[in-house]
């Protein structure tokens, strides 16, 4: 006995009184006999050891051990406490009643599917960047081909801040920016805000959020663009899922496209939510228009690629049965919680 | 677009079935919106003849009708006063189902029995009745279908347009694209009752001169070429059936025979016209210029509007006709006493059409056209085939060849295709004998040129000007499906990911994990001076063209959307809300200045702190200040972000060491329900570009010593600066300093600490501990007057 020193019997009764303060109510018993038992108790020998210690050591040591009693006295007695009120008594438990819960919280609809979109992209090579909210009529508008004088650009109701300011329409203007800024091979994901001037309704919003893509490298081609629309649709969607190209018209592309996929509500059957048609709209596409390279200083002869973009708003709608978008601005508690994970 | 499935089906010479040609159409780049069925209810009417008229026995005003419905004479009780023997009217026998689902059943009316029904307009829905049934003017035999004598049965599409594509504004567009895809040709049907054929437009690049009316160009750049045709004699009427049948299909009203003929040019070959009433053209001239500044005209809707020198005017020797490609004006309207016609087909410049319908606040069917660009060739047949039918509907003749004032004539220059040029971009060998194909089908001419392709374009494809424009139309014709989807080896993009991204999502991490909900708000706000939020006064930036008062102005900051949540979940009785969002706030700078954008990251509190348990009964304990001021903490980690925390009217503002406002939390005064908890906020700015790069430290193998002090605070001193002291004079052996006791007695404030002592490499003596603690209280003692409370 005399060989072990006050320290390490000290640090003992500290690993005990760590596990006191968990312990449930027959270790706890245990526990206080370990500790304080008149005859074996650590905190007991301890005391009692103290005549066979110097007198300074002693003074140390007796006080250290005195604040350990006080200590170990009150964990016993919050601990005895709780018990008490965890249950009610020790025979009658209903193991049924409910635990104890925290808050949980989740991240909006319309980040998740964003986060998935944008996760898929990275996939296949896409880095995530972001640009301003306001932009100028050179970025959204004419370095991306669409001249302000021609009805192409009424397909954007745009809000204006002064003449030649707005805020951005889609997020197209991060691919110039993107191009202006680096060489290929480039391949961007960009998630952000968007605004058009349209009211409220179940289905608009003056305020939305898009994902926008762009892939420039050589020798990039059509057939390239659809595998990697195709890829996305079968991993965001489910590996099952038809992919359809149309063609369509967008000012930056050619060729243009819209891509469907088979409707998620109905396999492809037909139902109300796509119309009778089976198929669902989920972006505009196409291969990015060498006019856009040469605004941005890429040599269209040597460099190709393509471009996309979706409405995460619309696809949550989709994915999670959301009648109205306006449900997305409400910040509804009701509606949040529903998308704890 | 509304098209009709008959016009299509006349165009391609082939009968076209619904569901396919939208099909078709949405795969060549036109998805069809609706389809609506006209009159398809009348299959089952067919045309009788009524033999005999005779009293009904029982009625005076009923009649018992011997028809012949072309199998056998039946007798059916008619009421209508306008029946006679001896002429056909739309029949529906016994079983028939009429417009509106009314089965037809054989019944005794007053006592005779009644076979069947004579139709009036309405019954078949067919429009207003005139006289009792409805009257036909045909001579087929009796049995014939109703709907093979009145082809008012038919489909109409509706059909999406892009803006690049003024050709499919027009049924023969329409058919083009689809005859392309189907291999058929397209041909205009012919004029019922056309006889002859018309004279070809004389062409000058100075006046011209047709049936007496002169006609000049002074804005060539607004109206490049100007056509006119002059028929004399005409007779201003209603139109034939056949072509009021074919306006009703695509919804257009018929208003005369004059009218309606130039609207069916437009409908068909997509070339708005106009025609103007010679006698009231004042001296027998057009002139093609400039507006005046403030001229006015009063135009066909009988509004008067007032021109300036950017718009094309059309007029005579004194004044302003028509607004050129918009609309024409009053003074010439074509009515029923006009007897010469003076026909116009002209192409206005797009851009000048677009500026001027902005400026006047008008679009019409021509103005739309004309801004998309309308077929500068093919002016010359859209307007004989215009005359021929006027002549053919409305009589009438052509006193010469009309005029072609064409000053400058444009040559479009031929495109390069090179057939590796289209592999290359389309990433699959197209052999050139089917490019050709496709090109030639669309009606662009092909000739190759030193292995290359030149390609001409076609008046009506003005959206075709470079190579990619026509390896989109080879791709588009091939079909996109035909394309194989395969993914290669991909090079890495040299473009790093924004770090902002990483940082907001480590925050969402954080925060859900926090219990809080992320939220997303519109992104505009009210107008704020000094927003408190944005700390500087920073002003508002409006918007010039808002969509409602409410939201004129963008955002100062995210905490006012979030307050409106709170509100707006109180409303439905939510008592417990957490909520969370990250965006983008705006600042002005200045007039016609880009607004500063900020990330910002906030957050509200209210209501329960935690779920309640049966275990605590009692009150919820609610969120108060300390919560929030925890978030904060939370929030400026995350968002990067480090400064100052001071205390102003009740909250907590954070600054950078300049003094530059970075985010706040406290309390948030609103007036909730009586039952609402208390609200409180944060918001911080989220610094960009921030990399939280966690390093490792060795996990200590000595034991600690804590030491559990109580301090006696006098009245000034704060917790901070104590730790200050604390953390000072503990040195390296101290390792964490928290407080975790706060109690006040007879106007003392102690407050307690845990100290927590450690050596990384060797156990420490209660006596180490004791020298550091002893630093410790001296300083707090000397410098802040601070001393022990003694248990
Ligand atoms: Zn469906």
């Amino acid at each position: 006995m005399a060989t072990v020193s006050p320290d390490d019997q000290f640090e003992a009764v500290e690993r005990t009184l760590v596990e006191l303060r968990e312990a449930g109510a027959p270790r706890l018993a245990e526990l206080k006999v370990e500790l304080l038992g008149r005859k074996q108790g650590l905190l007991t020998q301890i005391l009692r050891s103290l005549s066979t210690l110097e007198p300074e050591e002693r003074r140390a040591v007796g006080q250290r051990a005195n604040q350990l009693k006080v200590e170990i006295d009150a964990v016993i007695g919050q601990r005895e406490q709780e018990l008490r009120a965890g249950e009610s008594s020790g025979e009658d438990v209903d193991p049924t009643m409910p635990g104890r819960r925290s808050w949980r919280g989740a991240i909006h609809p319309v980040t998740a599917v964003i986060d998935d979109v944008c996760e898929i992209f990275r996939e296949l090579g896409f880095s995530r960047v972001t640009g301003p909210e306001v932009e100028t009529d050179a970025y959204n508008f004419t370095k991306l081909n669409i001249p302000l004088d021609h009805p192409a650009a009424d397909m954007h109701d745009t809000f204006y801040l002064s003449p030649g300011i707005l805020l951005r329409t889609h997020t197209s203007p991060v691919q110039a920016r993107t191009m202006e800024q680096h060489k290929p091979p480039i391949r961007i994901v960009v998630p952000g805000r968007v605004y058009r001037r349209d009211p409220f309704d179940a289905s608009h919003a003056p305020v939305f959020s898009q994902i926008e893509g762009l892939a420039v490298d050589e020798g990039i081609t059509f057939v390239e663009f659809k595998a990697a629309l195709d890829y996305f649709a079968k991993h965001f969607f489910s590996a099952d899922t038809e992919v359809r190209f149309r063609p369509s018209f967008f000012p930056f592309t050619e060729p243009s496209a819209e891509v469907d996929v088979q409707c998620q509500m109905c396999r492809g059957s037909g139902c109300a939510t796509c119309h009778r048609t089976g198929f669902l709209e989920i972006m505009g596409a196409g291969m990015v228009h060498p006019a856009v390279l040469e605004n941005c200083g890429i040599d269209p002869e040597r460099y190709s690629g393509y471009a996309f973009g979706m409405g995460p708003e619309r696809i949550a709608m989709l994915r999670y049965g959301i009648p109205d978008i306006r449900m997305l601005f409400q910040n509804d508690m009701r509606f949040l919680r529903q998308f704890v994970e | 677009m509304n098209a009709s499935l008959n016009w299509l089906s006349a165009l391609l010479g082939t009968e076209l079935e619904p569901t396919d040609v939208a099909h078709k159409l949405a795969m060549l780049g036109a998805p069809v919106e609706s389809i609506e069925p006209l009159h398809q209810d009348l299959g089952d009417i067919i045309v009788a003849e009524v033999e005999r008229v005779e009293r009904h026995p029982n009625a005076d005003r009923l009649t018992l009708c011997y028809v012949n419905n072309g199998v056998e004479v039946v007798e059916v009780v008619c009421g209508a006063p306008n029946v006679e023997a001896g002429k056909r009217y739309p029949y529906a026998a016994v079983g028939t189902v009429l417009p509106g689902g009314l089965k037809l059943k054989s019944r005794k009316i007053r006592g005779v029995q009644s076979n069947g029904m004579l139709c009036s307009a309405s019954e078949l829905a067919l429009g207003a009745d005139q006289d009792g049934i409805m009257e036909l003017d045909t001579d087929a035999p009796a049995g014939t279908r109703l709907l093979d004598v009145l082809p008012v049965s038919d489909f109409r599409l509706d059909v999406e347009v892009t803006p690049n594509r003024p050709d499919l504004l027009g049924h023969k567009g329409i058919a083009r694209d689809l005859g392309a895809l189907m291999r058929r040709p397209v041909k205009l049907p012919p004029i019922p009752g056309a006889a002859g054929d018309t004279n070809a437009p004389v062409t000058t690049t100075g006046n011209g001169v047709v049936g007496g009316v002169e006609v000049s160009i002074d804005d060539v750049e607004g109206c490049p070429r100007y056509m006119a045709a002059v028929i004399e004699g005409v007779t201003v009427g209603p139109s034939p059936d056949w072509l009021v049948a074919r306006l009703h299909s695509v919804g257009q009203r018929s208003i005369n025979n004059v009218v309606d003929a130039t609207n069916y040019a437009l409908l068909e070959l997509n070339q708005p016209m106009h025609a103007f009433d010679r006698a009231r053209l004042g001296g027998s001239k057009i002139i093609v210029r400039r507006g005046g500044e403030g001229e006015k005209i009063k135009m066909l809707d009988g509004e008067e509007r007032t021109l300036d020198s950017s718009m094309t005017a059309i007029c005579d020797a004194h004044t302003a006709t028509a607004v050129g490609g918009i609309m024409g004006g009053r003074e010439s309207e074509v009515s029923e006493q006009t007897t010469d016609v003076v026909l116009e087909c002209a192409y206005f410049d797009p851009k000048r059409i677009r500026s001027t319908r902005a400026a006047l606040k008008m679009s019409t069917d021509a103005s739309y056209r004309f801004e998309r660009g309308t077929d500068l060739q093919g002016m010359a047949d859209a307007l004989r085939r215009t005359v021929q039918l006027i002549i053919t509907i409305a009589g009438g003749s052509e006193p010469g060849p009309p005029v072609d004032v064409y000053p400058n004539p444009v040559k479009t220059p031929a495109i390069f295709l090179r057939p590796e040029r289209v592999a290359h971009l389309l990433g699959v060998e197209i052999p050139q004998k089917e490019i050709e194909g496709y090109l030639t089908s669309l009606g662009f001419s092909v000739g190759p040129k030193n292995g290359r392709l030149a390609v001409h374009v076609p008046g009506w494809r003005p959206d075709v000007v470079r190579e990619e424009d026509l390896i989109e139309e080879i791709a588009r014709l091939r079909g996109y499906d035909s394309f194989p989807t395969e993914l290669r080896p991909l090079r890495p993009s040299t473009v790093p990911s924004d770090p902002s991204q990483a940082a907001e999502a480590l925050a969402r991490r954080v925060f859900t994990g926090l219990g809080l909900h992320e939220a997303q708000s519109v992104s505009f706000g009210p107008q704020r001076e000094h927003a408190f939020s944005i700390g500087e006064s920073v002003e508002s930036q409006d918007v010039l063209n808002p969509l409602s008062a409410e939201e004129a102005y963008l955002r100062t900051d995210l905490i006012e959307g979030l307050r409106q949540s709170v509100n707006r979940n109180w409303a439905v009785r939510e008592r417990d809300i957490r909520l969370f969002e990250i965006g983008s706030v705006f600042g002005k700078r200045g007039d016609a200045e880009v607004p500063r954008e900020q990330r910002r990251l906030s957050g509200v509190i209210s209501g329960a702190r935690r779920p309640a348990h049966w275990s605590e009964s009692g009150p919820s304990v609610d969120f108060d200040r300390w919560d929030v001021k925890s978030l904060l903490d939370e929030a400026m980690r995350v968002a990067g972000i480090a400064g100052e925390v001071t205390e102003q009217d009740g909250r907590w503002v954070l600054r950078d060491s300049e003094g530059t406002w970075l985010g706040w939390a406290g309390e948030i005064t609103m007036s909730g329900p009586p039952w609402a908890a208390p609200v409180f906020g944060f918001e911080v700015v989220m610094r960009q570009g921030v990399s939280r790069a966690v390093r490792f430290e060795a996990i200590p193998s000595t034991p600690p010593v804590e030491r559990d002090i109580a301090l006696w605070l006098p009245a000034g001193v704060q917790v901070d600066q104590v730790n200050e002291i604390i953390g000072k004079r503990g040195g390296k052996l101290l390792e964490s300093a928290q407080v975790f006791d706060e109690f006040r007695s007879a106007g003392k404030r102690s407050v307690a600490w845990r100290l927590v002592f450690r050596s990384p490499d060797r156990t420490l003596r209660d006596k180490d501990v004791d020298v550091v603690l002893n630093k410790v209280l001296k300083e707090l003692k000397e410098q802040l007057g601070v001393e022990r409370r003694e248990a």
